[in-house]
């Protein structure tokens, strides 16, 4: 028998209650939305000035993944976020998002320089995943994320980032380490997507709504879960019904975390971090020995 | 849209398709009886093929005999999502434990490699295909923190299809957990070496399995983050025979080292020497070196150990 805890049972309980399955695939859908706002979206609204920082320094400039330096209310903040494209010409430009390792070695160009000067993060986070092809398996993907993940360990400044769309496996996560998570209302965030999911423990990629249902890719499990500390509400009918409006509730959180994060003394932001994400699992104790004889 | 972790409920090796005693080669065909294949490291006496290793087995062949220590065996998946797929992951966890002996897919301690103390943690492919969840998380946190505690080096060997789906967002984290486990070893100074074996995938070779010091591999071992099915499958493009394969990240400037089974206890021997504080050694500019097998100097006296002596002029 494994013994857990009691909070563990209330969460248990609640998921087991199947409650909100409709919001789960409207979640999905919305969050894949075409017309969603993308970083750059936000960008537009959220900064006075921007300038966007492009190439890894090594290899090339990797458009799934945007960097800037930007003036947001006042100061200087450093923007990492993943761009999918509007039309069919910009997704292929853009890989529907998905950065090779040149955009998680250009992702952590830019940490490096906020540390430099101090400026806060500010990420945001949409993309299905890493892109899986021959050539970024090649130039290292795994070892570039795991290296990206560090980058944001390490950082000494404060960072926020905020799932505004696909919260999409490693990919997603590589620019998500952060001392306040948030995540929009219908934005989605899973370890696979619920076709990989369903393709896998289904066996069939068709039962991607009995995976979402069971894996509960929502902001608001990732929140029970104490994956995230914020949700950010969105317009009614989805963040693309109205992007300004979706850009000033999106700038009300982030005003808000951002303090929070800037409130962190900056000699125990890479502890208290680090401290964050040790926190998260849930798992209980076994009441009899391991390596019993069967 | 894009499955990005591999199939975690493959076995390793079964690409040639159908069924086979896991005693069997799937390269050459040869059959071994369990006690041989114990004996030979579960490496082909015919061909060289390094079949898989249980995490206790693992653990026997690299440390001193009587040294290891486990820590964190206690921990147990919680399922907290109440996660039901064709079968509940409850029921799923018991099976695993019932066929492995193990709570979870990695077994965490400390022990000794030649008399110098090392936290390990090793993963169990046999274990849900070695999927990461949270109590991989917390026992791979619980030898670093062993490691930081001690200030002695932590040694990973891996084997994961990637991140445990039943646990989704939480499984997702402990990549971020983990990593922070290793910036810890950063902050200090601890050396960290990752041994890759066959296969590692997915979310863990997007995290710690990576950020080693030292990281070397078994021969012949898939380390991608995507899976040639994967990659075929999304992108259409057609994976080569060597996609991801420990020589090929190897060439491809991935690797420290692509290291046979049979070397890894020496070679493991060895870094644990050149991580180690500097010694005395005896003054005079002209003084020849340490012959093989010396006293003198720690590294020589440990290759000499495996037979391994360095030629000295
Ligand atoms: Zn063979």
């Amino acid at each position: 028998m494994v013994r857990v805890s009691d909070e563990v049972r209330r969460l248990r309980k609640r998921f087991e209650a199947r409650a909100e399955e409709s919001q789960i695939w409207d979640a999905v859908q919305l969050a894949r939305h075409p017309d969603r706002p993308y970083t750059l979206d936000y960008a537009e609204r959220l900064f006075s000035d921007a300038f966007e920082l492009r190439g890894d320094r090594a290899f090339s400039d990797d458009e799934a993944l945007i960097t800037m330096l930007a003036r947001y209310h006042g100061q200087t903040v450093v923007a990492i976020g993943h761009q999918k494209g509007r039309d069919l010409a910009e997704r292929t430009r853009r890989m529907f998002g998905m950065p090779h390792p040149e955009g998680y070695r250009k992702a952590i160009r830019a940490v490096e320089l906020a540390e430099r000067f101090g400026y806060p993060i500010l990420t945001f986070v949409d993309t299905p995943g890493a892109y899986p092809g021959v050539k970024a398996e090649e130039r290292g993907q795994a070892g570039m994320i795991a290296r990206s993940v560090l980058a944001f360990c390490q950082a000494s400044v404060p960072v926020v980032a905020t799932v505004i769309g696909e919260g999409g496996s490693g990919g997603a996560l590589a620019i998500a380490v952060a001392d306040r998570v948030q995540m929009q209302e219908n934005a989605i965030y899973s370890v696979i997507s619920p076709e990989g999911c369903a393709a896998i423990l289904w066996k069939d990629a068709g039962q991607a709504k009995k995976a979402a249902f069971a894996f509960r890719p929502t902001a608001r499990a990732c929140l029970d879960l104490g994956v995230i500390d914020t949700i950010v509400d969105e317009p009614g009918g989805g963040a693309h019904a109205d992007l300004d409006a979706s850009a000033r509730l999106l700038d009300t959180a982030l005003r808000q975390s951002l303090a929070e994060a800037e409130a962190i003394p900056p000699a125990q932001r890479r502890a208290l971090r680090r401290a964050k994400f040790r926190a998260m699992g849930v798992w209980g104790v076994a009441d009899e020995p391991t390596n019993q004889d069967f | 849209m894009t499955p990005i972790e591999v199939n975690v409920e493959r076995t390793a090796g079964d690409e040639g398709g159908g069924r086979r005693h896991p005693n069997t080669c799937p390269s050459c065909r040869s059959h071994f009886r369990d006690d041989e294949l114990r004996h030979s490291l579960r490496v082909c006496a015919q061909c060289g093929h390094h079949f898989a290793v249980g995490a206790m087995e693992r653990i026997e062949q690299m440390l001193d005999p009587g040294s290891f220590v486990e820590i964190g065996s206690e921990l147990r998946a919680a399922d907290p999502l109440a996660f039901v797929d064709l079968r509940p992951y409850t029921d799923r966890l018991l099976d695993a434990e019932l066929a492995t002996g193990l709570g979870d897919s990695l077994v965490a301690g400390s022990g000794q490699i030649v008399g110098r103390p090392t936290a390990v943690a090793v993963m169990d492919f046999a274990f849900m295909g070695g999927s990461m969840g949270s109590v991989l998380g917390e026992r791979f946190c619980l030898a670093a923190d062993l490691a930081v505690a001690r200030r002695i080096p932590l040694i990973s060997v891996t084997a994961s299809g990637g991140a445990r789906m039943q646990e989704n967002i939480l499984a997702l984290m402990q990549m971020a957990k983990t990593v922070g486990a290793v910036d810890s070893l950063r902050e200090v100074g601890v050396p960290y070496i990752s041994v890759l074996a066959h296969p590692t995938t997915g979310g863990v070779i997007a995290s710690f399995a990576s950020l080693g010091d030292v990281v070397v591999a078994e021969p012949g071992a898939l380390l991608s983050f995507a899976g040639p099915r994967v990659v075929e499958q999304t992108t259409g493009e057609k994976t080569a025979p060597d996609f991801g394969r420990s020589e090929s990240n190897l060439r491809l400037g991935q690797l420290d080292a692509v290291v046979p089974r049979r070397e890894l206890r020496g070679e493991l021997a060895k870094l644990l020497v050149l991580f180690s504080p500097a010694e005395e050694e005896p003054t005079g500019d002209n003084e020849p070196l340490p012959q093989t097998g010396s006293d003198e100097n720690p590294v020589d006296r440990v290759l000499g150990m495996f037979g391994l002596g360095r030629k000295r002029g």
